[in-house]
């Protein structure tokens, strides 16, 4: 039987109706981030089932702690505004669990009756709610725009708006946004900067947070995350590099127009050639030579990259993520010979589809490219003109079975498997991850439905 | 060598100190607002306190508590297959409430209606929220009718619907007019209410009066029930409908698991209701009495000896030595496999202490499954329940009406002209109360506790953590948001909304499953390697000659 049975592969155009997304709403995107701060408990102001459902999604993907705090709404509260819950909730987190800042983010509820949080803010410092040294920033998440993709971007800027600042005096060190990417892209970001030799201030930083060790003890915060000193100190650095235009730039564009901290938009360091911009960004920057290892590693990646190209060549894949990730993974797929032809992401974004044209555009087959697009266009696209390879969320997992298709995950949220914080996709290393599944996948496929007469041992 | 499991000891403290511990910390407003939802357990013998239940989580407290919207579409509506559920608002809440609640279902071929695999959504952008979004939903809805002919959509109000005023009972209207389907909305936007308890309330009500009781009778069998308040979670209902059957006892609906429209709209020709989670739905039980003469009484699946209770509970009801002798053969051939596995996993768990923090009865029924292995519950309470699921229903004339409480309409329910039929006369029930039977009865979880055990209602993070330090269980039942936190203190988790993976844990199969799984988790090597050999001894006292 099949699992998306009501799915056409007539495709009519629809106005209203949503079927199946490819995102999610702002204010988890902005919990993520807001967890790649060292000692911050994320508060949502809002009613507390948004709250429930975004810790609840992180937790899944992450299989860790995933703290943080609401307001819980009640009806009067939705009426006459959200006020005395914020402040009663700033008094009570700041009791209770001591965090040294509360990052708040709003909601759709709190957006739409217009609760002015900086105001709400600084009626709690006023009235001393807010202890020497610890810190509130926020962030306006609205639901109803953008993305959970726009929330990361959001709450990204609004952390640096609170905290960053400009000494005068330059600290050597280059911001690096990493985008919304695991806890194990985030530590090999760091680990390729240090191998360059290049001090850097990574934020947000959920590595340490979200793939933390277990030990018998419970941190509420853990010992990972960008530091207040650090967030502060990003007004000084020498330059800021925002990976991936749609998490990143806000962020990196308000530093440079406030704090003359030049930037640069880079793609996700996904694959051999956005990394190897990402490397050259970070030499050019900083005037560092690259080292043997860095360069060893991506002579790995190529030689792999040979060594496979045979399975590669003309397959025909359908992705569907955020956009950051996409625009990346397409150029990757597109640099070994493979073809993205049903590329989708729910994020909107009129560049988006740009971009993807623009990368595909020698690709010997047509290619559909839709931002605020869902899976149920993109399942029908695949009815339509089957594929080889799918790449996407958990939640592709419904299409792959009906369609028989080789499914790798990528993307949020990863809820059906387990491991995925740990191994990172950025980098040459990430690179030779992402092709070692790719492989795995189609060779699977191979072996399941080779007749025995020609089953091979070896490839 | 000694491992952390064995090293840990559970401080020796009085039950009143532990209180006085989890609330020394808190704010005084906030101390004195979670201390009427905090009781140690002296009901024996004693009058029940009264327990604080069902009131307003504090802001800045972190609360497992969901929202009235998942309440609704998440837990009542979600394990309906053959319903359009629309989600009216922006789109997260569409998302995280798809798929989400391992809600199984089954049907025989692709022709059969299923749409719990999809999430619709109005997606309601910026300008809808500045111009109303009651166009874009009747869009939606004429779109998903062209789309899927289906022969319901149910359209579900996200917090800002509410206050922007869109109408969904009016469009519902319309377009059921429109289309010829039945078409109907809820108002449950997620601050309604004070957990998602309301939203359950909410669901029901709705399915009460747009469903039930529209359509004929379809099911034939002499001994018909519903089973009310069972979500088929990790395949729960599979599981207690496979006992049913054997037994002969046909389910005209279960609310809501693996269930249908039709089930719902027949729901009126069984001729006993039982109800699994009191919580949830045993008002509708109440209006279904009051509509229909269907009597109701609560049965509990979970636990072998809770089932074969509940089975023998049912065949009470139906008077037949037939009905009797089919279920003592069931039990009688079930039990024996259960009783080798109980044997022996309690050979590893006797003894041992649980904690449930967990749903509207759940962390009530859960209790039984781990007696039954000789595991002790030192702690427990519900995340969303009322007063009547810790004390029992004859404190429900006492429960005070508050401004939340308010919000959730009350039905008036009279008797259907055309259905009303008392299933049982006045003498037959009089005979079935003096032979012990009760009907519409439900004592609560404070009864079946231990003496001086802690019950609280609504637990948080923080008192969780505090719990744990203090009284060391060796098995911690909530969910997925607490699930990490504990863990990572070295105490497994069980999740008892979602099972984790496993399941079912309901019915004579899932007791074996249950006590399978909390053997494997409270025995598994994995939490004695907390600590390295240095940390364990990080004097060093000798080193390594090499030859």
């Amino acid at each position: 039987m099949t699992l998306l049975r009501h799915t056409p592969v007539e495709i009519k155009e629809r106005k209203a109706l949503s079927i199946n997304p490819a995102k999610t709403c702002q204010p988890v995107g902005a919990m993520y981030a807001a967890l790649g701060i060292h000692g911050c408990l994320p508060h949502s102001h809002g009613s507390q089932g948004c709250c429930a459902y975004h810790r609840s999604a992180l937790t899944k993907h992450y299989k860790e702690p995933v703290s943080a705090a609401t307001s819980s709404f009640t009806e009067g509260a939705s009426v006459f505004g959200g006020q005395a819950n914020l402040l009663q909730a700033i008094n009570n987190i700041f009791t209770v669990y001591e965090p040294d800042v509360i990052a708040v983010h709003t909601t759709c509820l709190s957006e739409t009756i217009g609760d002015d949080v900086p105001q709400i803010t600084d009626k709690a410092r006023q009235e001393g709610k807010i202890p020497e040294g610890k810190f509130v920033v926020s962030a306006s998440t609205p639901s109803y725009v953008g993305s959970h993709v726009t929330g990361f971007a959001n709450m990204v800027m609004g952390t640096l708006k609170g905290f960053s600042e400009k000494t005068g005096k330059k600290n050597g060190k280059v911001n690096i946004i990493p985008g919304f990417v695991e806890p194990s892209d985030m530590e090999e970001l760091k680990r390729l900067a240090t191998a360059m030799g290049v001090q850097t201030i990574l934020f947000p930083d959920t590595s340490g947070v979200l793939n933390g060790p277990l030990t018998g003890e419970y941190k509420m915060f853990p010992d990972g995350g960008t530091t207040v000193p650090e967030l502060r100190s990003t007004g000084d650095s020498i330059g800021t590099l925002a990976l991936g235009e749609w998490a990143s730039a806000e962020g990196a564009k308000y530093l440079d127009s406030t704090h003359k901290v030049p930037c640069k938009i880079l793609d996700l360091p996904i694959g051999l050639k956005a990394t190897d911009r990402f490397i050259d960004a970070l030499r050019m920057i900083t005037g560092r030579h690259v080292p043997d290892l860095i360069a060893h590693e991506r002579g790995q990646l190529v030689d792999l990259i040979s060594d496979m190209h045979q399975y590669f060549y003309h397959k025909k894949v359908a992705l569907v993520g955020d956009p950051d990730q996409v625009i990346a993974l397409t150029e990757f797929l597109t640099s070994i010979d493979m073809c993205p032809v049903h590329i989708v992401t729910g994020t909107p974004g009129k560049k988006f589809e740009a971009r993807i044209k623009e990368i595909t555009k020698d690709s010997p087959f047509p290619v559909n490219v839709k931002a605020l697009g869902d899976m149920f266009l993109l399942h029908q696209w695949i009815k339509n003109d089957p594929v080889d390879l799918l790449i996407g969320n958990t939640y592709c997992k419904y299409i792959a079975r009906d369609e028989d298709i080789p499914l790798i995950r990528h993307g949020f949220p990863i809820i059906d498997r387990v491991g995925h914080q740990y191994f990172p996709t950025v980098g040459y290393k990430g690179g030779l991850r992402l092709l070692e599944k790719i492989l795995d996948a189609l060779l699977t496929r191979i072996d399941r439905d080779a007749p025995e007469d020609c089953f091979e041992l070896t490839y | 060598m000694s491992t952390i499991a064995k090293k840990k000891k559970a401080v020796k403290m009085d039950p009143t100190d532990i209180v006085q511990d989890l609330l020394k910390k808190y704010p005084t407003k906030v101390a004195r607002k979670r201390a009427k939802q905090i009781m140690v357990n002296e009901a024996e013998g004693a009058t029940t306190p009264e327990m604080g239940a069902n009131v307003r989580t504090i802001p800045g407290i972190i609360t497992m508590r969901g929202c009235t919207y998942a309440g609704c579409k998440g837990v009542i509506l979600g394990p309906t297959r053959d319903i359009v559920n629309i989600t009216h608002g922006p789109i997260g809440c569409g998302f995280y409430s798809w798929l989400t609640r391992r809600n199984q279902t089954h049907t025989e071929t692709d022709a059969d209606e299923n749409f719990m695999t999809y999430a619709f959504s109005t997606d309601m952008n910026e300008n809808d929220i500045v111009f109303g979004g009651e166009k874009k939903l009747k869009q939606a809805i004429q779109e998903a009718y062209e789309l899927f002919n289906p022969k319901a959509i149910a359209v579900f109000s996200t917090c800002p619907v509410g206050l922007i005023g869109d109408d969904v009972h009016a469009v519902s209207k319309e377009m059921r007019e429109k289309l010829g389907i039945n078409i109907f909305g809820f108002s449950c936007e997620g601050y309604k209410g004070v957990s998602q308890s309301a939203g359950h309330h909410i669901a029901n009500n709705q399915i009460f009066k747009h469903v039930l009781g529209t359509e004929g009778a379809v099911k034939v069998g002499e001994f018909k029930i519903n089973l009310l308040g069972e979500y088929n979670i990790g395949g729960d209902g599979f599981e207690i409908d496979r006992i049913l059957d054997a037994c002969g006892i046909t389910v005209v609906s279960t609310f809501s698991g693996n269930s249908t429209y039709e089930q719902f709209a027949t729901a009126h020709n069984a001729d006993l209701n039982t109800v699994m989670c009191h919580r949830s739905i045993n008002y509708v039980a109440e209006m279904m009495e009051t509509k229909y003469g269907i009597p109701w009484i609560k049965v509990n699946f979970i636990g072998a000896e809770a089932t074969a209770k509940s089975l023998r509970k049912i065949a009470q009801y139906f008077d037949s030595p037939k009905l009797t002798e089919r279920v003592e053969a069931v039990i009688a051939a079930e039990m024996p496999d259960i009783k080798t596995v109980m044997d022996d996993v309690r050979s590893r768990t006797e003894g041992k202490t649980a904690m449930l923090f967990v749903g509207g009865s759940r962390a009530h029924h859960y209790q039984e499954l781990f007696n039954e292995i000789g595991m002790r519950t030192i702690s427990a309470g519900y995340e969303f329940a009322h007063r009547d699921d810790y004390e029992g229903r004859h404190v429900i004339p006492e429960i005070k009406i508050d401004a939340d409480s308010r919000n959730i309409e009350e039905l008036e329910v009279e008797a259907c002209t055309e259905n009303y039929n008392p299933r049982k006369t006045e003498e037959e029930l009089k005979k079935l109360e003096e032979a012990g039977f009760k009907f519409k009865d439900y004592a609560g979880m404070i009864p079946d506790m231990p003496n001086k055990s802690l019950v609280i209602d609504d637990v948080n993070q923080y008192e969780a953590e505090k719990l744990i330090e203090i009284m060391k269980p060796d098995i911690f039942c909530a969910g997925i948001k607490e699930k990490y936190s504990v863990q990572k203190l070295g105490i497994p988790l069980k999740q008892l909304h979602n099972y984790d993976i496993g399941g079912p844990y309901a019915g004579f199969k899932g007791a074996i499953n249950f006590f399978r799984d909390i053997d494997r988790m409270i025995n598994s090597k994995v939490w004695s390697y907390m600590k390295a050999p240095w940390q364990e001894k990080p004097e060093l006292s000798a080193t390594y000659v090499w030859e």
